[in-house]
């Protein structure tokens, strides 16, 4: 099939998720076979040429997935099937740096996404992932010439090996969980970052994943490395079109952040419904320094992510800022695991999820305290809203704790749009659908004024695309 | 030519239990009405009523604006039409700046035909009047940025109400015990509010127990309620005769539906609580 203009949701009749068009897939330079084996994982390693390392990483981890039992907790997984699924699909020849040199059916792709328009106004630097590769990247010169390295994890294999092969893994081993070691098998794009020592970048990074193809998995390797007293803010998107059969994003996020560092990375998730996705991402932060996730889960199907921080060394600190929407067909498994592996070490979590039409979002959460970790300090608050009588939210809090000094603090709370909210904004003008709108928007402010205003006003946006049609 | 808020042999119910049993009253644009009554007589039920809370069944009779009928309008629409309650209890709306809130609010109001998505007021005009009313009504301006009535004290709430008031300008106000729970230089404050805004372009109900807010806003009517009927209608001296001796004269001009108010108290303590 060859258009010129995407296809719009609406003609396939898909309900209004404004992301959902996809573009022709014809001019692909390559498509592996659906299903998984040792051959595929062959093909890819083969493709990219890499080194025998690699390779055997691979191999090596792909025999751990197919040994590895499916979850039994989380979500419901029984509709997905590894075997049909598209594992490596390359859409352009390479990684451009101009946008005027990406194929042009992508090219529109990301100006309909609004990523150059960004980049042009608030951005460091870029990364689009499209399938499997990423087809363009940008870093600000000056950025470059201090020494940061923004890349696919790819080109960082072949232009940084050592670096790549000192810290690939090291923070969630190819066996952590099934889905980590299907990652490690299968992996391809993603970004690779290294932030020198005193390196302080003012301006977000972003990376911008796309999936395309239908029943495709996607499967980036991120690996972000902030060197003492550095600091970044990286940032990622996520969309996808909507198809009738099911897609996968499982992505593996490995953080280093050393003495004195600070990294903050905010995801705004808002895959179609028909993806899975599946995400291990785990920081370790060491002493002095910073961790903070800002994460937003607002589509896919099913999400199970639980962004952790090991806290390493005397004085680091992490936090995690959970946002979960889920609509009608969603389930949002969202949450944080801390895990205090040092003294004097303090971590936060702040969840907030939202459920309506029957959708079902929920805190999963782990603070974790080793028999050396005394004089930790750990606050976890979650709320839940729920909008309808349909709607569930559920609240699992582990805490796991093998000293006695030290201060652990947990609070959740669940609350209904009360009537009278509604009827307070309402007897002042508002409809329905906008007086829900705004005390949905209320209860995640906490949240949202955390992020810089770009993503702000872009949360704001989606909550509201959410709401639309929610009511009445 | 004024407008007219007219209410015809009002019944209403909550929760199968009727509460008004055949209200009517006419309030036209600039006059201003008192409405009086001991507790649990429907003065707040009726105020409910009127904006169109989903709870508050009208069982028979109309809410007319203009002609308009209310009836099946909801809440939004109502307020569309010019229709305002300051609240005796307002709500906290947590994460929500009154800022925010009173823009939306605004816009909804002053183009009642707006559609969701489309845009706000002019945020520079809309910054410069809102500073201009919180001054006129003595409130901090920081009150913008706050979230709506998250933490406010009793009073900063009545305030806010009053804000609200000022900013939509509603063709009817109806006022619910605005002046309870408040110290009386809070009362004198939102008693001088009103006074400023009540006009010849605004028809307003006042519910109360106390004078003071009707000596700064002398009504032409008042109206006394008794077991979900309004028994009596005079002018102020009656609010004041009222203010002095309470309902006991009130309840032995009309023994029946003081009988009945008797036998509500007894069957149905909770209606009193009812908001």
């Amino acid at each position: 099939m060859t258009t010129d203009v995407p296809v719009l949701e609406d003609e396939i009749g898909v309900g209004d998720y404004q992301f959902g068009f996809h573009d022709p897939t014809d001019k692909y330079v390559f498509q592996s076979r659906r299903g998984l084996d040792r051959q595929i994982v062959e093909q890819i390693s083969e493709m990219k040429n890499e080194p025998a390392w690699m390779r055997k990483f691979r191999l090596d981890a792909l025999e751990m997935f197919f040994q590895r039992p499916m979850p039994t907790w989380g979500g419901d997984m029984s509709e997905l099937d590894f075997q049909n699924m598209f594992y490596y699909v390359k859409a352009s020849q390479g990684q451009e740096k101009s946008w005027d040199d990406v194929p042009e059916d992508i090219r529109k792709t990301y100006d309909r996404l609004g990523i150059p328009e960004a980049e042009k106004k608030y951005l460091a630097g870029v990364k689009a992932q499209y399938e499997s590769e990423v087809v363009y990247g940008s870093l600000q010169e000056d950025l470059a010439k201090q020494g940061v390295i923004f890349t696919d994890t790819d080109s960082a294999l072949r232009d940084y090996p050592d670096l790549v092969r000192e810290y690939f893994g090291t923070v969630i081993p190819s066996a952590d969980n099934k889905f980590a070691a299907l990652n490690s098998a299968v992996w391809s794009g993603g970004s690779f970052i290294y932030v020198p020592k005193g390196v302080k970048i003012e301006f977000p990074l972003q990376a911008y994943f796309r999936i395309n193809t239908q029943n495709m998995g996607q499967f980036e390797r991120t690996l972000i490395i902030v060197d003492e007293g550095a600091s970044i803010h990286y940032v990622e998107g996520c969309t996808a079109p909507t198809y009738s059969s099911d897609s996968l994003h499982s992505a593996v996020v490995e953080i280093l952040v050393k003495r004195g560092g600070r990294c903050r990375y905010t995801t705004i998730q808002n895959w179609s419904n028909n993806v899975y996705n599946l995400v291990t991402k785990r920081a370790k932060a060491y002493g002095d320094s910073l961790m903070e996730w800002v994460d937003g889960n607002l589509g896919s199907k099913l999400t199970m992510k639980y962004p952790a921080i090991y806290l390493m060394e005397p004085g680091a600190r992490g936090e995690t800022l959970s946002i979960a929407f889920a609509g009608k067909g969603q389930h949002q498994d969202a949450g944080a695991k801390m895990v205090h592996c040092a003294p004097y070490t303090s971590s936060r979590v702040i969840s907030k999820s939202i459920s309506k039409d029957g959708g079902r979002a929920g805190y999963r959460g782990l603070v974790k305290a080793t028999h050396d970790a005394h004089h930790c300090k750990s606050n976890v608050v979650c709320d839940a809203l729920i909008l309808d009588s349909k709607s569930r939210s559920d609240t699992y809090p582990y805490i796991e704790v093998n000293n006695n000094n030290l201060t652990i603090e947990h609070e959740a709370s669940v609350s209904k749009i009360a009537e009278e909210q509604l009827l307070y904004l309402m007897s002042r003008g508002m409809t329905e659908t906008e007086a829900s709108a705004m005390i949905v928007t209320g209860f995640i402010e906490p949240l949202v004024k955390e992020l810089p205003m770009e993503y702000a006003v872009e949360m704001n946006r989606l909550i509201e695309l959410q709401m639309e049609g929610s009511v009445g | 030519m004024s407008s007219l808020l007219k209410i015809t042999d009002l019944h209403v119910s909550v929760d199968e239990k009727p509460i008004l049993k055949g209200v009517s009253l006419e309030i036209r644009q600039g006059e201003i009405h008192a409405l009086m009554g001991p507790n649990g007589s429907g003065k707040s039920t009726l105020a409910y009523t009127l904006v169109g809370h989903p709870k508050y069944e009208v069982t028979s009779g109309s809410i007319e604006i203009d002609g308009t009928p209310l009836n099946d309008l909801d809440p939004c629409e109502r307020a569309r039409l010019g229709l305002f309650l300051a609240f005796q209890y307002p709500v906290t709306i947590p994460g929500v700046k009154v800022a925010d809130f009173l823009r939306h609010a605004v816009t909804n109001i002053r183009n009642p035909a707006r559609k969701e998505g489309e845009s706000l007021i002019a945020m520079k005009e809309f910054r410069k009047e809102l500073k201009e009313r919180m001054e006129a009504l003595g409130m901090d301006v920081e009150f913008a940025r706050r979230y709506l009535n998250e933490g406010f004290s009793g009073g900063e709430k009545k305030r806010m109400e009053i804000l609200q008031l000022a900013m939509l300008q509603p063709k009817f106000a109806i006022l619910d015990e605005t002046d309870s729970g408040l110290d009386s230089d809070a009362v004198r404050v939102v008693s001088e509010g009103l006074r400023k805004l009540a006009g010849p372009q605004m028809g307003v109900l006042i519910i109360t127990h106390h004078e003071r807010l009707l000596e700064y806003n002398v009504p032409q009517f008042t109206h006394v309620m008794l077991a979900g009927k309004i028994v009596e209608t005079g002018d102020a001296s009656l609010a004041h005769e009222l203010h002095n001796h309470g309902y006991a004269t009130v309840r032995q001009r009309h023994p029946t539906e003081a009988a009945e108010e008797q036998e509500r108290q007894k069957t149905a303590p909770a209606i009193a609580a009812v908001r």
